[in-house]
Order: C-alpha cells, then structure tokens, then sequence
C-alpha cells in the first residue's frame, strides 16, 4: 500500500514539472511583459536596462528556476488585465468553477448507475431503447450546443430558468461563494450543471451499461444463480462492484475532458468561473493568467488522477495485496 | 422412486436463422445416494444437461422438450422462485474452473454466508458457524480466517474445496459436479475426487459427475452414461461400462486410455473429430468414425436397448445380440 | 481419382456482396437509412460548389440590407435565401453546405493522421515488445489521460496569441487537424497493439519469419491485415468525436474563423443572436452537425455489432 502511494507521488511529481515546464516555455514565448509594464514611449536603453533588472535576460534554465521557485511559494504572476496577483486573480473564481463541476458530478453519479443498471438488466424494454436512443443522440450534440438548446428552451421561450451568471450566492467561511444556499442560486446553477453533464452521462450510462452485461456473463454470476441467490442480490451485491471497477478508472480519465468542457459551458452561461476566465485571458494575451491557469489546473488534474488512483487501490480487493506481497 | 428422473430432455439453441438441438433425447434416472457418472468430449452434451437440470442453460439456450422430475417435482414447470428454492439447496452444483467460480471482490465468508442466508433465516454469527464447520470437513486449515480473504489469496485448490464445502452447506440431496477437477493441477485432482467421494458416501448424497476422464469416473460413480452428439449412446454399471463397453465409441475411449497401449506402441485415437452442434450427421451421429458401419446407420438413429447388464444406442449391437440369442 | 468441380474463384466484390456485412446491412434499416443520409451530407458538401446559390466567402456578394433575413418558411423570409440569413447578409445554406465540406475534410483528415501516427507506433510497440513497448504505451497512457479539448485549447489559445489572428486563420485548418490528428493517436495504438500480440503468437507469423520475411513485411502484409475490423470500427467513433471537437473549438473562437466558416463557427456566431429572435443562424447549422455526427455514431455502433466474433445474435 504505502509502497504505491508513494510510487503515485513521485509520478503527479513528475507530470507537474513536465505541464510547469511547458508552461514557462509558453511563458517566455508569449507576449512582452515590458509593453504592459511601461508601455511603448520608452527608450531602448531603459528597456535594456529594465529587462536586466527583471531578469529577462538570463539564461532559460535560470529563469526556469525562479519561476519554478516563485511558483512553489504561491507567487504566479500578475495578471495584466486584472493587475492582481494571477493566483489571487484563479482563486477568486475557482469556487464557481468548482461548484459547476461538483453539481455536474452528482447528476452523472445519480443518473447513470441506475440508468446503466437498468439498461443492462433489461437489455430488451422499451425504457432501455429509449434511454439507448437518447444516449447516443446525447453524445453526438456537442456540449455548447446542448447549452444553447436548453438557454433556448428554458430562458428565452419557457423564461423559467435564468440565462447567465450566477444569480444570488451565499457566503461561507469569508472565502467561499456558493450557489447552493438560495433558490435564486440554484436556479442558476441548474442548466449549466445538467450542460456540462450531458456528454459524460450518456458516456457513462453506457460504459456502466457494457460492464455490467459482461460481469453478468461471468461465471461467478452464474454460480451466484446455481446456488439460489436472490436476482436483485446478485445484480447489486455481486455484479455493480465488479462493475463499477473499471468505471472509476474510465471516471478518472474522464476528470481531464471534464475540465476542458468548463471552459465550453462557461463561456456559453457566461459563468464566472476559471474557465471563461482563461478564455478572456486568450483573447486579451494576458500571458501570467494564461500560464497561472495551466499550472493550476494541471495541478487539479495531477491531485484528483492521483486520489481517483487511490480510491481504485482501496476498492478492489486484489490490488491492495498485490502491493503488500 | 428415484430421486431424479429425466423423460426424453431436449435442449435447443436458438441461433440467428434456425434452432439446433444440442440435447436429444437424454433420459435417465438416479436414486437417493447414488452416485451416476456422465462421460463424453467436449461439446457432447454433458455440461449442458447438468445446466438443464437446474435450469440454468445460458441464453440462447432452451429447454424444448422433456421432463425432469426431482423428488416428485417437475422442474420444467417450476417458476423462478422454486427453483431459486432449489437450488444451492436440495441440489447444489459444483462448477469447472474455481479461478473463476468465485467472486473476486467478496470475501469468502460473504459468499457462504449469503448461500446459508438465501434459504434459511439465521443469523449471520450462526451462518458462520455453520461455513467455519464445513470448511473443516473438507479439511481446510484455520478456516476462521479463510472466511476474511478473499479468493484470489488462496489457491486453486484450496478454492474448489471450499466451493466443495459450499455445495454442502445446506445439505443437498444431490450435487451436480461439473469437470470438478478439470482445471486443477493433476496432484490436486486425486486429493479432490477422494474429498468428494468421502463427502458423499458419508453424508448420503446423490452424486452427478460430469467430466470426460474416464479414469476418475471408473474411480468414483456406481453407474454411468456415455455421451455422444446430444445423445446417450451407452448406459450402465460403471464398471460393466469399463470392463466390457458395447458401443464403439465407448470402445474407442477405452482404447484410447494409455493404461491400454503398452510402452513404445502407438496410442489408438478414434478417428475424426466430433461433429458441431450444428452439423450432426443423420442417422447414427457416430457413423462417420465408426469401422462397424453399415447402410442403416446411415440413415437411422439407433434407440437406446437395454442389453442386460447396459443399454447401448448402436445398430450392430443389436442386431448382434439378437444373433446371439437366437443362436 | 474423384473430378471435383470447382466453382470459379469469386471476385472481391462478389466476396463482399455475399459477405455477413452485407447481410446485416440490408437488414437494418437503421444502418441503412443513417447510410443513406451520410452519403447525402458528404455529396452536398463535396458538390458545394455546383449546389449553393452563393459564394459566402465572397465578399462582393454580400450585401448588409440582406442581414439576419429568416428562412424561406418564415414571414420576413426571402425566396433567395433558403435558410435565411446571418449577420453579415450571407446565405445561410451556402454557409452550411461549404462548412459542412470542411467539418467533415478537418474530421477525415484528423483521424487519417491519428490513424496513421496510432497504428504505427501500435505495430511497432506490439511487434517488438520489450521496453520499447514499454515505453510508447506509458506514454500513450499519459497522453490519454490528458483530454484532447483540453490540449487543443491550449495548444491553439498560444499559437493564437503567439501568431496573430490574421496568420492563425491562414493556418487555422491545417493546425485543427494537426492537434487533433496528434492529440488522438493513443487509440489506435492501443488497439493495434493488442491485436498484434495476439496475433503474434499465431502460427503464420512465425510461417512468415521462417521463410525470411523480414518484421516491416510481415507487420504490414500479414498482421496489419487481420486487425481491419476494429481499427474501422475505432474510425466511425473518432471522425465523429473530430467533428465536435473541431466544432467546439471552432465555436470557441480558437478554430476555422467567421471567414471561413465550419458549422462550429456559424453556430458560434448565430449565438448571440438567439436573444434576439434570429435562432437560425445557430439552430439550422446545430441540427445538420448534430445529424451528421450522429449518422456517423449510428454506423459506427452498427458496425461493432456486426463484426463482433459473437456466435449468439438471438
């Protein structure tokens, strides 16, 4: 066990000086930090003289070094645009970023068990070709288009539910904004959760949908079966287990398109959060907040592939042994 | 009466453009206690007939005709939940491969505990009494602890023991053991097959041993069927069987057996292979491999006779017993 | 000596037509009808040129009075315009039917190269083992886990914000399907690779090595053969994922530009326009993406189904 994790340590090590090493390359490509800073009416030798002073002109791994330092101690830049600190500039948004995802999980996590049970039980009703057609229809409507149709549906024609932002919050613990404290607020949030969701669940009721008519073809299945145990014990019990198995290993994956999929509903819902941030800051070359936001999400993606790893580790009974013996 | 009685079992599967029949005919009994063997290669039909008598055939698999009778009921009319009543209780089954019997993410004492809670009501500490006591029967060691780990600690054959164990945990009135020790490594096999067989005389269990070794079947059951193409080609006392078997193919068998070819000689194979379920010869569907064959094997399928000591499927078996007596 | 008769060889195409695919295929209406309508979608885009009224990407026929007219069906609806028109006056149905042709030549292509790049880093990793295997299949794994979209964005937000948008959207489809051919090719690799090992381990290979056949030959001609199925089957799924990413990023601004639209980008720039009443600016193009990708979805499951080696179809 211990000798795993600590094998996954050194591994989210390594990928995150890969991701923060791109970043600063990107960094030192992208934009002059001297035009924001002092603008174009200053001589060549005041700009030589600042580039000195600002290190610019040191050799890449040098520079590499102070950033990597700077980075280890919360220091990401300053934004242009903002002319804040850019980790300040991510933080202040990430719980919206967040939330978004996290309501986006629970309806996947309370849609599509049950759903790809079902549909695996029942391989042949009525409800299981329903659910097939829509799922194969909801994965081919790209994320951003399944957001419009709802902003359609429900904001312009129905005006039920509202079309942008993130309408009223409530606060907690001085930092933290959140949409699940108002109805105001969850109204808000609804859409943009079920928009973000809709790729991965029809995915998801699928994937759930295959493993479990395999498992259900095992022999272990059919020997549950010659030994008289109950159906709904040996779909639930025996069967969803195994199954669910490899489904968080796929759940993990999943994690990375998820967070490139903010970034599409953010943007549609007008939603405050990191990823129509990041778009804006493309748009305006603001290089800090672009670099800030790769390291931070690459460093979101490292922590949840690694505990996604974990949790695989302590839920299947053959892998914790594995590493013990 | 007999404990178990199979009238005529068809079993069909139902493929893409047509029905093949994979059982054709099986009839047979059992009585309480005793112990029948059903021999055959692979793809006769032996598995799929103890599948059927729980029925347990996996789709496309179907019981199409036929009657199995145990204890006075009848199977093929019962509903799930009857059966669900059946089985792992009055009749247990024991399956090939313990690799993959059981289920991985679940411990062992779960496992025996749920069959032990399936079909009585009893508590969980009495359930695992009652498991720590038949693990001990079937002589496994510390089996308080065995009940924690999880299957895949354990080895091969240490799991078919303990799947033995589960087949008796509510005492059966007959195990259906299919290949049991197929897929063990041969030291274990004999170790098995006198576990089982002690288990059986000494808890007066009917026995339904499935496999293709005639050896062990020599070893272990009273009476035994011989299995070709979807039917019963030859019937009788085990030892009647080995000693002098009627049907060609049973002859074949034995001869193949390499107890029966002294050292430096060619081992003798029955020519060809079996035919596929779904390009069963007509008439006899041994004619093809059979040296004996005449005209109307070709075209006839030969009933089952009963001989005296067996009864065999074979049109020259019969017409030369017919000599015999009239000579 | 028996004379036996011997039909005449049968033709590749006589092979094909008798073939179990065929079969299914007449059978199933689904497939059929999804076949159809693809082969609809990809002759219009194909012959675009000779069917649309217009030229979008000409700027001399556009004309601003002409701005977000709706479609024919509609009051307000001009005979000209069959599906109304955008923001800048131009013709919604050339639109489409031009950025059709490029959704579709951006999602070919892309999948073209991934299958290229995947399948030959798969033979190689399956055929020769070892660390090499090792090695590109680790880095497989890491680049899986990295979602495509999410390296794509990056990839072309910096190049955006490094060339400008006027050199982007020179560039803008040949770098589409550069990130998206590369960003994918693990799939294939993976699935070509496992169809290797257990092909290795069959006879005729090592027939073929023993006869001196040297690894190149015996990978393309003899194993590269009998993984056919599945890496068509991977195809329909990832020409179908290309076009909605293409798509996506094309909605995001960071793909084909207004210019030269892919449905993506029309729909992209109908989107504000949906609060204020003009909806077909979006919805008409939103529809023929979603059908065309999912025709392509529905062929692709169709097509696992048939040539999955299962004796059972009850």
């Amino acid at each position: 066990m211990f000798a795993y994790l600590v094998k996954r340590f050194f591994q989210a090590i390594a990928v995150m000086f890969v991701i923060s090493l791109i970043s600063f390359a990107i960094q030192d490509n992208l934009g002059d930090p001297l035009r924001e800073l002092v603008g174009q009416s200053v001589s060549e030798e005041v700009r030589q003289q600042l580039r000195d002073e600002l290190g610019l002109n040191d050799s890449f791994l040098k520079q590499y070094g102070r950033f990597a330092w700077n980075a280890l101690h919360g220091d990401l830049g300053t934004s242009y645009f903002f002319k804040e600190p850019a980790l300040t500039v991510i933080l202040k948004k990430l719980p919206a970023t967040l939330e978004l995802v996290f309501g986006a999980t629970l309806i996947i996590i309370g849609l599509s068990i049950p759903l790809g049970v079902y549909t695996a039980i029942r391989p042949n009703s009525l409800a299981t070709r329903v659910i097939m057609g829509l799922s194969i229809i909801g994965i081919s409507i790209p994320v951003f288009l399944t957001a419009i149709l709802m902003i359609f549906l429900f904001a312009v024609e129905l005006r039920m539910l509202p079309s942008y932002g993130r309408g009223d919050l409530v606060h907690l613990f001085g930092y933290w904004s959140t949409n699940f404290g108002s109805w105001d607020g969850l109204k808000h949030i609804f859409m943009p959760s079920l928009a973000l969701a809709s790729i991965m669940l029809p995915l998801f009721i699928r994937l759930i949908r295959s493993e479990m008519m395999e498992t259900l073809e095992s022999e272990y299945v059919k020997y549950a079966y010659a030994k008289g145990i109950a159906p709904r014990r040996i779909w639930f019990v025996h069967a969803l287990k195994n199954t669910l198995l490899p489904v968080i290993t796929v759940g993990g994956v999943q994690i990375g398109t998820m967070v490139a999929y903010t970034i599409l509903t953010e943007t549609v819902f007008q939603w405050p959060g990191m990823g129509f941030m990041f778009l804006e800051a493309v748009n305006r070359v603001d290089t800090p907040l672009i670099v800030a936001y790769l390291i931070v999400v690459g460093f979101i993606f490292v922590v949840t592939n690694t505990i996604v790893d974990l949790i695989y580790g302590l839920v299947n009974p053959t892998i914790n042994l594995a590493r013990m013996s | 009466m007999s404990l178990l009685s199979v009238r005529d079992l068809c079993v069909k599967f139902a493929m893409r453009d047509q029905n093949v029949t994979a059982l054709n005919g099986i009839s047979f009994d059992l009585d309480r206690g005793e112990r029948l063997g059903i021999v055959g290669e692979s793809g006769a039909g032996k598995s799929i007939t103890g599948f059927a008598i729980l029925n347990l055939l996996s789709k496309p698999g179907y019981i199409a005709g036929g009657k199995i009778s145990f204890d006075g009921e009848e199977i093929t009319q019962m509903d799930d939940k009857t059966l669900r009543h059946l089985r792992g209780n009055r009749i247990a089954m024991i399956f090939q491969d313990p690799m993959v019997t059981l289920n991985p993410v679940l411990t062992i004492g779960q496992q025996m505990v749920e069959t032990l809670k399936a079909h009585r009501r009893i508590s969980r500490a009495d359930a695992e009494k009652i498991s720590v006591m038949k693990l001990r029967e079937v002589y496994i060691p510390a089996p308080e602890e065995r009940l924690r780990q999880y299957p895949h600690e354990l080895s091969g054959g240490m799991r078919q023991r303990i799947i033995i164990a589960m087949a008796l945990l509510l005492d059966p009135q007959l195990i259906i053991a299919d290949e049991p020790t197929t897929a063990l490594d041969v030291t274990i096999q004999a170790d098995i097959m006198e576990l089982l067989l002690e288990l059986c005389q000494s808890n007066k269990v009917s026995l339904i041993l499935i496999t293709h070794d005639l050896g062990v079947v020599s070893q272990m059951t009273e009476r035994t069927l011989v299995m070709y193409a979807g039917r019963i080609i030859e019937a009788g006392k085990t030892r009647e069987i080995i000693n002098d078997p009627q049907h060609p193919y049973t002859q074949g068998l034995i001869n193949a057996l390499p107890q029966q070819t002294r050292p430096g000689e060619r081992l003798q194979q029955i020519p060809g292979n079996m035919p596929g379920i779904a390009s069963i010869p007509k008439g006899c569907a041994f004619h093809p491999r059979c040296q004996y064959a005449v005209e109307v094997c070709r075209t006839k399928v030969p009933d089952i006779v009963n001989l005296g000591p067996v009864e065999v499927a074979c049109h020259e078996v019969q017409r030369m017993n017919v000599a015999e007596v009239l000579a | 000596m028996n004379s036996i008769a011997m039909d005449a060889p049968l033709t590749r195409w006589q092979r094909f037509k008798k073939s179990n695919l065929v079969y299914d295929f007449r059978r199933n209406p689904v497939a059929i009808v999804s076949f159809t309508i693809f082969l609809v979608i990809v002759l219009a885009s194909v012959f675009a040129g000779l069917i649309a009224p217009f030229d979008p990407y000409d700027p001399r026929q556009l004309d601003i009075m002409n701005s977000e007219l709706p479609p024919v069906w509609q009051s307000g609806g001009d005979d000209l315009f069959l599906f109304g028109t955008d923001a800048q006056g131009r013709d919604l149905w050339s639109a489409i039917l031009y950025g059709t042709r490029i959704s579709l030549i951006i999602g070919i292509c892309a999948v073209a190269l991934q299958a290229f790049i995947g399948i030959s880093i798969g033979l190689v990793a399956g055929y020769v083992g070892g660390r090499t295997d090792n090695l590109l299949m680790r880095i497989a794994d890491v680049q899986l886990s990295f979602s495509t979209l999410m390296v794509a964005i990056i990839f072309l937000a910096v190049s955006q914000a490094m060339f400008g948008t006027e050199t982007f959207n020179k560039y803008a489809l040949f770098m589409l399907v550069a990130v998206i051919g590369i960003a994918e090719w693990p799939q294939y690799a993976r699935t070509v690779r496992a169809t290797v090992l257990a092909e290795k381990k069959k006879e005729y290979v090592d027939a073929a090595r023993v006869l001196g056949f040297g690894p190149l030959r015996i990978m393309l001609r003899h194993i590269l053969p009998n993984s056919i199925s599945p890496i068509f089957v991977i195809s329909t799924v990832q020409v179908a994922n290309a076009i909605i990413s293409e798509a996506s990023l094309s909605f995001l601004g960071l793909g084909m530009p207004v210019s030269q639209p892919s449905l993506g980008s029309l729909i992209s720039s109908g989107f504000d326009y949906i609060f204020s009443g003009s909806w077909w600016i979006t919805a008409i193009p939103g529809i023929i993406l979603v059908v065309l990708v999912l025709v392509i979805n529905l062929l692709g499951d169709w097509l696992r189904d048939v040539l999955n080696p299962k004796l059972y179809k009850g």
